[in-house]
């Protein structure tokens, strides 16, 4: 039999890194058998990985598609597959099928832009992917800003590439807070949404936001209320996915599926959806 | 057009089954009618139509997708896919044959489910007319079906003596050849009297003038938020029967199961009217039952038309009013919110 191409069945993929980000999150890097990155993607895109017996799930991938080497995915230990990946050594082999969703706009929308980017938590983890990319082709683009935060400096997501790589880029600027005042940290202390309004962006930028639900709705509405206007903001959406081609139904909302429609939406475009994301 | 008489229907079953496995209505000891491969004592039932809806035969209910064995570090995986064998459906309805077309709408864009597409190619599908339609058929309400003169690679009229076959397809062209010897060509005589004996009936049925106008694409806004939803889906037991007999539901889950010798990944129909179907780690979008009710109707009525050229997710099959247990279905739905019938 000719066997027709199956997005559902995935290829063998190998860990061969495990880097611990912080208490919860975990970046593993993954390359085919044959030391290959499994496919090609573009920023924001998502992964499915598996381990058989275990389970599937989507995951961004969190590396840059200018890496031609191998794919990273950050991934935060809060269900099966994940508490599995977690316990999982180099080596270890895994299944991943991909890319799916559409990417950011980082080569039309974005380009001249001043890109500004917010994120809370492993909310960064699909954002990674598209600062450094935005950062290899750094002239394409205006002065990048990047707010994050976290619960604390502990739970600071790639927090060594932050400080060495990306805060040392000419026009790029990083402003990062914790919730909570910590012993060693001398930097903001506060929610991200409201530290978006303390450092009041000038509205001559392009901003996208990934986080907690509550931490997106908060700090779209301190956007908007400080003048950005919901054409000029993007984000990226997280719902429960089996096929993650549109068809196993999971992720509807409204006429959309986050899988295939999305995971990035313009701020303007989620609003024409049910309030069910 | 090409017929055969009643009592002679058995040696054109034996004749098909003698290259493919046929399956047709055959009642079951509980009187229901059932999707059965047929057989030497087999009879086709006289039921209007079966409980589950014939969607099994391209998206069965439980089907296994691939394989793995592990050990230790590595993992193997096997593809596990075989080419359909063709197979003939005999006596579907009009509502059941454009359910294919609105499941091959989600299967066979892009990309291809080849699991689904392998047996789509594979299925010959013989549709009869409804000579009884009942009083929960509603395929009327829809555009394209037509209850007199069903879709389908061949289309048969049941009267009282005798079986009437039309060709559509090049497959029906194939399945009328097999069976050449044993019918002979006739006019359409016959046949237009018998639609004409549906079509009578179809107009004294009781939701002959059930309405989707009011709905379709981008009237999200327009039935979202009615506060009817809350009355519509009060007692909602979150069940599932709904779209489990539902001829167009195609939500599904894919699962692992340990044989102990490997695993197998598996597909499995799913439900959007249960609790888990969308719970994942950082929370539930449809906490309630209410949420979950809404998302099938206006999956159906509105979101499914408005990415299908308009044509409606429902084929008016009646399956959800004869077996929802607390009598709840979409033609309550369609009336509540989208006004009431078009007298």
């Amino acid at each position: 039999m000719n066997k027709m191409e199956e997005t559902l069945i995935p290829k063998i993929g190998v860990i061969t890194d495990v880097r611990i980000d912080t208490p919860d999150i975990k970046t593993f890097r993954v390359v085919t058998p044959d030391g290959k990155k499994a496919f090609d993607h573009r920023p924001g895109q998502c992964a499915m990985l598996s381990i058989p017996g275990v389970g599937e799930a989507m995951f961004s991938i969190t590396s840059s598609p200018t890496n031609t080497e191998f794919m990273e995915f950050s991934i935060k230990k809060c269900g099966c597959v994940t508490e599995w990946l977690h316990q999982a050594e180099v080596g270890q082999q895994i299944t991943i099928r991909g890319p799916y969703g559409n990417p950011f706009p980082v080569d039309d929308v974005f380009a001249g832009k001043n890109l500004l980017f917010i994120a809370g938590g492993v909310g960064l983890a699909p954002l990674r992917s598209v600062i450094n990319y935005c950062r290899h082709y750094r002239d394409r683009y205006g002065d990048i800003d990047i707010v994050y935060g976290s619960r604390s400096k502990d739970d600071l997501l790639d927090y060594k590439e932050i400080i060495e790589e990306w805060s040392n880029d000419a026009g790029v600027n990083v402003h990062l807070t914790i919730d909570n005042p910590q012993e060693g940290w001398d930097g903001h202390v506060g929610f991200v949404p409201n530290y978006v309004k303390e450092l009041g962006f000038d509205t001559n930028k392009t901003a996208v936001l990934c986080g907690p639900p509550i931490m997106i709705k908060f700090t779209l509405d301190g956007l908007t209320s400080i003048g950005f206007d919901k054409t000029q903001i993007y984000t990226t959406l997280e719902l429960r996915m089996k096929c993650g081609v549109g068809k196993c139904g999971r992720c509807n909302v409204g006429s959309k599926y986050v899988c295939k429609d999305g995971p990035v939406f313009r701020c303007d475009e989620l609003e024409e959806l049910p309030d069910e994301y | 057009m090409r017929k055969c008489s009643l009592d002679s229907i058995n040696k054109i079953f034996g004749k098909i089954a003698e290259t493919n496995k046929l399956y047709l209505p055959v009642d079951g000891s509980d009187g229901v009618a059932v999707y059965t491969k047929w057989e030497e004592g087999k009879e086709w039932s006289n039921a209007l139509n079966t409980v589950r809806s014939p969607k099994d035969f391209f998206f069965p209910q439980v089907e296994n997708l691939m394989e793995f064995k592990t050990s230790g570090k590595n993992i193997e995986l096997t593809d596990i896919r075989e080419e359909a064998e063709d197979f003939v459906i005999f006596g579907v309805r009009a509502c059941d044959v454009r359910s294919f077309d609105i499941l091959d709408r989600v299967f066979l864009t892009d990309p291809v489910d080849s699991f689904y597409a392998s047996r789509r190619e594979h299925g010959v599908i013989v549709s009869v007319a409804c000579s009884k339609p009942s009083e929960t058929c509603f395929c009327q309400t829809f555009d394209n079906i037509d209850a007199t003169n069903p879709l389908g690679d061949v289309t048969a009229w049941k009267t009282e003596d005798s079986v009437y076959f039309k060709a559509n397809t090049e497959k029906g062209e194939a399945f009328m050849k097999k069976i050449e010897s044993l019918t002979e060509e006739c006019d359409d005589t016959a046949v237009a009297a018998e639609k004409d004996k549906i079509a009578a009936i179809m107009k004294k049925l009781p939701l002959k003038d059930l309405s989707a106008d009011a709905f379709g694409g981008g009237k999200t806004d327009t039935f979202f938020n009615v506060p009817e939803w809350d009355e519509l889906s009060a007692t909602c037991l979150g069940c599932g029967t709904c779209t489990f007999v539902c001829p167009t539901c195609q939500c599904y889950d894919i699962k692992d199961f340990n044989t102990g010798n490997g695993v197998i990944r598996y597909r499995c129909w799913d439900s959007c009217m249960y609790s888990e179907f969308t719970k994942m780690a950082h929370g539930n979008n449809r906490l309630s039952q209410k949420e979950r009710f809404r998302q099938r109707f206006m999956h159906k009525l509105v979101y499914y038309p408005e990415n299908n050229e308009g044509i409606f997710g429902c084929v008016g099959c009646g399956r959800c009013l004869a077996k929802c247990p607390i009598s709840m279905n979409i033609v309550k739905v369609m009336k509540k919110i989208g006004g009431k019938v078009n007298e």
